[in-house]
């Protein structure tokens, strides 16, 4: 009933809005500006005012910026990384060596690393995701109001915890308590890969399997928060067109939150895994160096690129041993990238609500 | 299949706002009551009351009775799921399911209701595209989501998706008020052949229309801002029209006819 009143006033006030240099929205999307109390100036010039040039001028320096940001970084990789990889013994992406002590002889290649950051990620995501949607239902559909804001807050300070807690935790508490678990899963399903004996002591708990579960942790308050936003928005008609039909509470996320969100939950969820992937210091700090190459078992060590090169960090005293740790780097801001660009695509596959 | 619906004493209330005072009125099976009234006048409130839409809203409260032949569906024994289940409801807006067919979409009442037979199911999806005037225009393309139709046809898909589960009584809430006057004549004249089967109440702002689809009028007002709205009066379509027996209704009436 009062749509067609709310839907005119952005009409009305942006007329006035017109003689305040902020001229006349281009886009009906724009958002209203309330008109302000102060002298209208000089209405004669109808074209581009002074304040609409400056704007849109930093605007569009800042998407400029952002791009050609981006572009350095990879340029910069690129640069750095290419004598190196030049100076390399060993294939770069299918050698599971690593030897830069000797720049004369470099040995170097990213197999292991990219192993054993993909699986870290993917555990940690398999463990986010139905939790992270979970509460996120919980807080939009379930839980009384008083208590969602309050809640939701709580999950966003998970998300300012600084990742060197969570690596301290996980390597003091988590990895010691999850031993009975891990030495169980040993003992029972060994047979399967994921589960073999690992080539660190299990003890210390210092495996993917609790680098995964920390990185779960930090991932969940990001796709948490999104998929939230995105739920909340799910449309009232479309949630009253299913109480009406006699939908249950159940039933009505089935039919209308979830088909609304997915998109959303997933894109959360991939920005999640970027998270994951590039973590480092709790994943440094966690995961012990293993002797022995990645064998598929969430209990072995090793490193992740990022914890691979936060590690070597200290020791950068030849460019071409640094130059080797860059590659990584590359590889790593691909994988990213490449990440990104999936979950966009499937995104763009959604488009019904948009 | 097409109740007798009678409300009694009924009072409905938002938090601590009285939003609607004492309304009682009776509608036959098979016949059009049309809801009419300034806005704010509470008869939408009145209108989701009917199918227990109203006590979705937090803080909302229902006192009185709302009886389809004789059953309070406001007993204490009553699941508002089973009453929502056979009970049709059309929105201001509409509102089919982006993600889903046009198929599914008329459907999705039933299979709530756990019908699962395929041939059952595309029985009823014609039967009711049919019986909204939808079917040819859609019939080659059932499995095309609904949103890809016009406003008009969308809103047809929403009355066959409500008429599907053959309710006991159908709720239009300013079914024609997003819509444009060709598709507004399509709903009047389905609405029409509606009420051979089914008993209707319809919300409208068109006193035209009101005049146009109903066998009765119930125009309700409001006393002042902040005071409950009330039922002014309720009786034959072409008497409230032609000589209503309060001033207020004349008033409200004339002021948009004149």
């Amino acid at each position: 009933m009062n749509d067609p009143v709310v839907a005119r006033r952005p009409a009305r006030s942006g007329e006035p809005g017109a003689e305040r240099g902020v001229a006349a929205a281009p886009h009906a999307s724009e958002a209203p500006i309330p008109p302000t109390p102060e002298a209208p100036e000089t209405p004669k010039a109808p074209h581009v005012r002074p304040g609409d040039r400056i704007f849109r001028g930093l605007a569009t320096g800042s998407g400029v910026f952002i791009v050609a940001l981006i572009g350095a970084i990879g340029l910069f990789l690129i640069v750095q990384a290419i004598p190196s990889l030049g100076l390399d013994n060993v294939n770069f992406l299918t050698s599971r060596e690593w030897n830069t002590s000797n720049p004369e002889d470099l040995r170097f290649g990213i197999l292991d690393l990219l192993l054993v950051t993909v699986v870290v990620s993917i555990l940690a995501l398999l463990i986010a995701m139905p939790i992270a949607l979970g509460i996120a239902l919980f807080l939009t559909q379930y839980a009384p109001r008083k208590l969602a804001r309050p809640f939701a807050y709580v999950i966003d300070l998970l998300a300012a915890v600084p990742s060197i807690v969570f690596g301290l935790w996980g390597l003091f508490v988590l990895g010691p308590e999850l031993y009975p678990v891990s030495q169980w899963l040993v003992d029972n399903l060994g047979w399967f890969p994921l589960f073999a004996k690992g080539n660190v002591n299990l003890q210390l708990g210092a495996t993917v399997f609790t680098a995964g579960i920390v990185v779960a942790v930090m991932i969940l308050p990001i796709i948490t928060a999104v998929s939230r936003e995105v739920f909340e928005r799910t449309p009232t008609m479309h949630v009253e067109g299913a109480i009406a039909l006699g939908a249950t509470k159940w039933e009505v996320v089935r039919t209308t939150v979830l088909p609304f969100g997915k998109a959303g939950y997933v894109s959360a969820s991939m920005l999640g895994l970027g998270r994951a992937l590039g973590e480092t210091i709790a994943v440094m700090i966690i995961l012990s160096t293993a002797t022995s190459a990645f064998g598929w078992s969430l209990f072995d060590g090793g490193a992740t690129f990022a914890s691979k090169i936060a590690l070597a960090a200290p020791e950068f005293n030849d460019p071409r041993s640094a130059g080797a740790y860059i590659a990584a780097g590359l590889v790593l801001f691909v994988l990213t990238f490449v990440v990104n660009a999936i979950a966009r695509s499937i995104v763009a596959g959604h488009k019904e609500y948009e | 299949m097409a109740k007798r619906l009678d409300i009694k004493d009924l009072n409905l209330f938002y938090g601590k706002f009285h939003a609607v005072e004492n309304v009682s009125l009776a509608v036959p099976p098979k016949n059009v009551t049309a809801f009419i009234g300034p806005s704010g006048c509470g008869k939408s409130t009145v209108l989701r009351s009917l199918n227990r839409m109203h006590e979705v809203a937090p803080g909302a409260r229902v006192e009185g009775k709302v009886l389809l032949d004789g059953e309070d569906i406001y007993a204490s024994t009553v699941d508002p799921v089973e009453v929502r289940r056979t009970i049709g409801m059309v929105f201001q807006r509409p509102n089919p399911f982006p993600t889903m067919s046009i198929r599914d979409n008329v459907v999705a009442g039933l299979r709530l209701a756990g019908v699962k037979d395929k041939k059952k199911l595309d029985e009823v999806a014609e039967r009711s595209l049919r019986g909204a005037n939808l079917w040819n225009e859609v019939k080659d393309r059932l499995d095309k989501p609904g949103g890809g139709l016009s406003g008009g046809q969308q809103q047809r898909l929403c009355i066959a998706r409500a008429i599907a589960v053959q309710p006991d009584l159908l709720l239009m809430d300013e079914p024609c008020s997003a819509l444009d006057p060709i598709s507004t004549l399509a709903i009047e004249d389905l609405i029409t052949e509606l009420k051979k089967e089914y008993t209707i109440v319809i919300v409208t702002h068109n006193m035209q229309q009101a005049a146009r689809v109903s066998d009765q009028t119930a125009f309700f007002n409001l006393l002042g801002v902040g005071q409950p709205g009330q039922l002014i009066e309720v009786d034959d379509t072409e008497k409230i029209f032609s000589n209503p027996g309060q001033k207020a209704t004349e008033d409200y009436i004339s002021g948009r006819f004149g």
